[in-house]
């Protein structure tokens, strides 16, 4: 099961939900990072992070010796990442998407395959020890031996893939194609040895965003219910639906103070709309002052986290039981929509 | 030679555009008969990414020697010096016509590096 969390925009907490889960999950899980801009969940989950490796485009190298300057690749390069100026080729390696089309068309072969860093990809190992050393598992699996059916002991097999753009690189869907690609081979094999997969998508509805829903089978919207936040998520919403993919929504912050309407109205357009809502995560003053520290609130020593574990225990829950029903049933889940043309293009030869 | 200016619109008095690469077009300035002509830059104007780069391409097919304009970004600016061509920035805020003047006095100088 592959499911990615989303939202309009940052700050809606998609991260504390998705790192919350994979943290009381009960079956071996990865979580992915594919917020690769700013990926932050290591900072949270404190992995035990192998050596990065580097993710790379294949980019056009002219080989001045060999152009004829006939400029077809300059004129079938949609992304300008080759000009034809006066009697010479110049060409921008960091404008190249990757396409791979100037190769083909070069008679001269005066093109070489040259290479740009996009970024790289980082396997950690975790624990929940790690996440909070003071906190016992025991408290965790007694929260969860309430609330799921699944429970303790079980909460080994916890990996991390972190996604990381290099700096000053303008194009994350390739990287993004490699966690895909990563994902593909550890998901083959026989179902059961294959781990279930959470993703951090990056915040938004651009091209990066889908790219990465496009990963996942099930998709859940973290949203909060201010008016704000309320239209940044009906936004995504649209924007998600084309997906054709199963779509639940988690409510986060729910009952701020000066806000309750904001939460029915949130709720309204869900049942109208006929989205699952999951969970209503309320606001917690004291969640926001761990997040802010680097804590997750569910591993925080205090009482409050044991409330948060067993939240996050029922949303677990809800989680199966929305998601366990639903994929399988779409079978072809959104390759045959084109939601974005220029993260899709230069698909071919990444 | 011919000069390009980018421009707001399409004659002389036209204000400069500050915008090299998403212009709205330029004035062609021949400076040996003083002809104008005008080449709409639209199509570049609404490109995601390469505006500067196309532009450049087609001020240089047009034989273009100097380009006069505002702000020149740094691909169009490693274009245009490519392609062969002067380039005067931190044009903007005047006419067309002032700018061709200026041009035409020798008080400019040429820009090494792109001030965007
Ligand atoms: S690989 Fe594609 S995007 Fe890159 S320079 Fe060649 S034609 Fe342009
Ligand atoms: S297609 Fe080949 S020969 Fe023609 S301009 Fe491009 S690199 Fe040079």
């Amino acid at each position: 099961m592959r499911i990615a969390f989303a939202s309009g925009k940052g700050g809606a907490g998609k991260t504390t939900v998705a790192a919350s889960l994979a943290a009381i999950w009960p079956h071996p899980c990865l979580i992915v990072d594919a917020d690769v801009e700013a990926p932050n969940l290591h900072l949270f989950l404190h992995p035990h992070l192998e050596a990065a490796q580097s993710v790379y485009l294949t980019v056009p190298e002219l080989d001045s010796e060999k152009c004829t300057a006939c400029g077809d690749c300059a004129a079938m390069c949609s992304y300008k990442a080759i000009a034809k100026l006066g009697a010479g080729l110049i060409v921008f390696a960091d404008m190249c998407h990757g396409c791979g089309g100037c190769f083909e068309v070069c008679q001269a072969n005066a093109l070489k395959k040259g290479k740009r860093e996009l970024g790289s990809l980082q396997w950690g190992s975790w624990s929940l020890k790690m996440g909070a050393d003071q906190n016992s598992d025991q408290n965790l699996n007694q929260a969860l031996g309430q609330t799921s059916s699944q429970t303790s002991g079980k909460n080994s097999g916890k990996t991390l893939l972190m996604g990381k753009s290099r700096v000053g690189e303008a194009m994350s869907p390739p990287l993004l194609r490699a966690i895909d690609g990563a994902l593909a081979a550890i998901s083959v094999g026989d179902a059961a040895s294959v781990p279930d997969i959470l993703i951090d998508s990056p915040p938004g509805v651009s091209c990066p965003a889908m790219t990465t829903a496009r990963m996942a089978d099930a998709l859940v919207l973290v949203a909060e219910s201010t008016p704000f936040g309320t239209y940044d998520f009906k936004l995504a919403h649209a924007a998600f639906k084309k997906l054709n993919m199963p779509l639940a929504v988690v409510m986060n912050r729910a009952g701020m103070p000066g806000n309750e309407s904001g939460d029915a109205a949130l709720e309204k357009y869900c049942a109208a709309e006929g989205l699952p809502l999951l969970a209503r995560l309320p606001f917690d003053l004291q969640a926001a002052e761990a997040y802010a520290r680097g804590y997750l609130p569910l591993l925080e020593q205090s009482a409050n986290a044991l409330i948060w574990q067993r939240r996050f225990g029922l949303l677990y829950d809800a989680v199966q039981r929305w998601a366990g029903g639903k994929i399988g049933q779409i079978a072809e889940p959104c390759s045959a929509v084109n939601i974005c043309a220029s993260g899709t293009t230069g698909a071919g030869h990444a | 030679m011919k000069i390009a200016v980018s421009s707001e619109g399409p004659g002389l008095e036209s204000q400069v555009d500050p915008r090299f690469g998403r212009a709205a077009g330029f004035v062609i300035v021949d400076m040996e008969s003083m002809n104008t002509e005008y080449v709409d830059n639209g199509a570049s104007q609404v490109m995601a990414q390469g505006a500067g780069i196309e532009t450049a391409e087609r001020l240089s097919a047009l034989g273009v020697g100097a380009v006069l304009s505002g702000y020149v970004g740094p691909k169009a600016f490693t274009a245009l010096q490519a392609a062969g061509m002067q380039i005067y920035q931190d044009l903007d805020g005047r006419s067309v016509g002032d700018a061709v003047r200026c041009y035409a006095g020798g008080t400019l100088n040429p820009a090494t590096a792109s001030n965007k």
